[in-house]
Formats: structure tokens, sequence, C-alpha cells
């Protein structure tokens, strides 16, 4: 476990592989929620704080529960249900603790659940930080930090995105391509230039 | 029998899950590589479908409301991790190719989707046939789209040259050129829509 792991794991969780960008986990409310920028930035921090805790739960049910029991092939089901039931949990509380806050998050908390961003950010932890069956050392810090990381690159993509698209209302578009396919479009050419990001090496 | 059949045909054009009801784009995109990955990809989704609209309308009396979704996830799931065992079994070469994305079935919205407006509400028989319309209309369209991206993107289709001496152009077979694909294609069926209205 050294600092170059780390700024490993970053450059390649926020600009090469950008979850949206390269990976295309979270396209749906990409696509959905970045009309204006006030709601993609609530979405942004919602999805950043629900892949980070996503992280560290299902690192400890691999780790404590599905490893030593010998069973992994329940991966999806348990980190899907585990997910579900945490965002669940979450807005409850937050619908109880403060309201207002509830009314910037508290719509998209339920759209996370089913957001491929998270489900993703969990699989990718326990494919590239467990060999064979056990934890690579550091395992944990290096799952943590690569849901902080992917959840920073989801805020990037979706605040650039949102950026664009509030210039665009201006401007006249035809017809058919309006909302969606230019959506597309633009993040295409985003996606070209983050493609500048390849090649990045420690 | 003819409704069955219109239920059949529904999910391949009127509602095409991916140009009409734009749902279930992530593994769209990220799998569309070659035409033998939109391929294994769309046969693994509709089999998801499939099973958990069958499942999903036969229990549809005994879940109760309020906890339908995740009963609704829990279906699906199992469905999935089915899907991944005997894809790890018989085809190891195609569940390296289609990587993460195959447990990232459990959240693409088109089942979920079928699931929440369709077979919750429908009889057994009718959403098996909607399970296998919006499964079959899924995978023509990862085929359309994959066969753009491998033609023009590596000058092959189903891995075999087509043209001698094309020089193809490598960025669609980047993530950017299927973001540059499913936009125009999207653009184009509106384009046909509004021709038609």
């Amino acid at each position: 476990m050294n600092a170059t792991q780390f700024l490993t794991i970053f450059i390649s969780a926020v600009f090469i592989y950008n979850v949206i960008l390269s990976r295309f986990l979270g396209l749906c409310s990409f696509v959905a929620i970045s009309k204006e920028t006030k709601p993609a930035l609530a979405m942004s921090l919602s999805v950043m704080f629900v892949t980070t805790m996503a992280s560290i739960i299902t690192w400890f049910i691999y780790r404590f529960l599905l490893i030593p029991f010998g069973l992994t092939y329940l991966r999806t089901i348990s980190f899907i249900l585990v997910i579900a039931t945490f965002v669940q949990f979450v807005e409850m509380v937050i619908r109880k603790i403060s309201p207002p806050m509830y009314r910037f998050f508290g719509i998209y908390l339920p759209l996370i659940t089913v957001n491929c961003a998270v489900l993703g950010v969990a699989v990718l932890n326990v494919d590239m930080f467990f060999m064979n069956g056990k934890a690579i050392p550091g395992s944990f810090y290096y799952s943590l930090f690569q849901g902080i990381c992917v959840g920073l690159g989801y805020t990037l993509a979706m605040l650039l995105m949102s950026g664009i698209r509030e210039r665009l209302d201006l401007c006249n578009v035809p017809e058919a391509v309006k909302d969606f396919p230019l959506a597309f479009i633009i993040a295409s050419i985003m996606s070209l230039s983050f493609l500048g990001f390849n090649g990045f090496k420690f | 029998m003819k409704k069955f059949f219109s239920e059949f045909l529904r999910g391949i054009i009127k509602e095409n899950p991916t140009f009409v009801l734009v749902l279930g784009l992530c593994p769209t995109l990220a799998v569309s590589v070659s035409v033998i990955n939109g391929i294994g990809m769309g046969i693994a989704a509709t089999f998801v479908l499939l099973g958990s609209n069958i499942i999903i309308a036969m229990l549809k009396n005994i879940i109760p409301d309020r906890v339908r979704i995740p009963c609704y996830i829990v279906v699906i799931a199992t469905f999935v991790t089915i899907n991944e065992m005997v894809m790890k079994a018989y085809s190891p070469a195609l569940n390296r190719a289609l990587g993460i994305y195959v447990p990232l079935i459990v959240v693409n919205c088109i089942v979920l989707g079928r699931a929440e407006a369709y077979a919750s509400k429908n009889s057994v028989v009718n959403s098996l046939f909607d399970g296998l319309g919006m499964g079959v209309g899924f995978t023509l369209a990862l085929i359309l789209i994959s066969a753009i991206r491998e033609f023009l993107g590596a000058g092959k289709l189903l891995g075999h040259t087509v043209i001698k001496g094309f020089q193809p152009a490598f960025v669609l077979g980047m993530p950017s050129g299927a973001l540059l694909v499913i936009g125009l294609l999207l653009g184009f069926f509106n384009v046909l829509k509004s021709k038609k209205e």
C-alpha cells in the first residue's frame, strides 16, 4: 500500500475510466438530470455518498460473509439487496432529521438504488482488490478510495454536461436531435476529450 | 393467438426498449464493440427478462404493494445469477468479454421497468410474450449498433473482414464512438417518426 497506488486509482477512476464517459455506468441519470446545474450537483453528491458507503458495506460483506462461507456466487443478489436497503434507510433518516436536506437530496435517492454506477463500483472493487478468493493487502482502503473517486468522476461529468446543456437551451438546434440525441452526441465529444488521459502512467 | 403476436411485436418496433423507451443504455453502449458481444448480451438480457416477467406475473397477487420493488429485485437477481453461472461454465470467453456488465443486468432499467409496468398487472402468458418481445427488440437494437460499430470501427462483421482495403475509423470502437452512434441513431429514428406523422 503506497501513495502511487492511490494516485493510480484516482487518475483511472476519475479520468481514464470515467464512470460515465468510458464505463457507461449511470447513463440514465446522467442524461435525465443534467439539464440544470443545481439538480445535477445534488444528484452527484448523493451518488458520491452512496458509492462510498456501498464500497465500505459490500467490502465487509464480501470479506467476512461471502468468502468464509464459500458463497461468492451470491455476490450480485446480496450486493443489490444491501445497497437497496441502505439507500432506503438513508432516505428515511434524512427525512426524519432534516426536511430541507430531504427536499434537496431526497427525490434522487430512490433513483440511486437502480443506478448501475453503485453496483458497478461494488463489483469492480471485488474484481480488482480480491485475488483468488483473498483480499489483497490494503484492499479495504483501495475499495474505499475507489468508491470516492468514482463518485468524483460522476460529479465531474455531471457538472460539465449540465453546464453545456444550460447553454444549449439558448441555441437553435434541429428538432430531430433535441434532448436525448443531442445529449449523447455531446457526451461523445466529451468522451473523446477524456481519451486524452489514456496512457497516463506512474 | 393474434393477440399474443401483437404483444410480442410491440417490444420490437413500437416500444423498442432502446430506441423508443431509451432504457437500459449502459450495457448497450458498453458491449456493442463487436456483434458477437452484442448477441451474447442480448440473449442474456432476454433470458432474464423472460424469467423475471413470468415469475413476477405469477407472484403478483402475493407480493405486498409496499415492498414490491425489493421483491422484484430479488427475483431478477436470481435469474442474473443463474445466467452468470451458466455463462461462466459454457462460454468463459464471452463472460470475460462482457465483464462486469453481466452482473449489472440486475440494474438494467428494462428488466425492472417491464416488471413494474407490465408483469405486475398482466397474466402470465401475456407477460411471457411481452418479455420475449422486449428481449428480442433489445437484441436487435444491440445487433444494429454493434454491427455499425464493428464495421466502421474495425472493418469487420462477426470477426470476418468484409471489404478488402477498407480503412476503419478506430474511434467508433472506443467509448466516444458508442455515444456518437446511439445519438445519431436516436436522431435518425426521430426523423422517421416525424415523417410518419
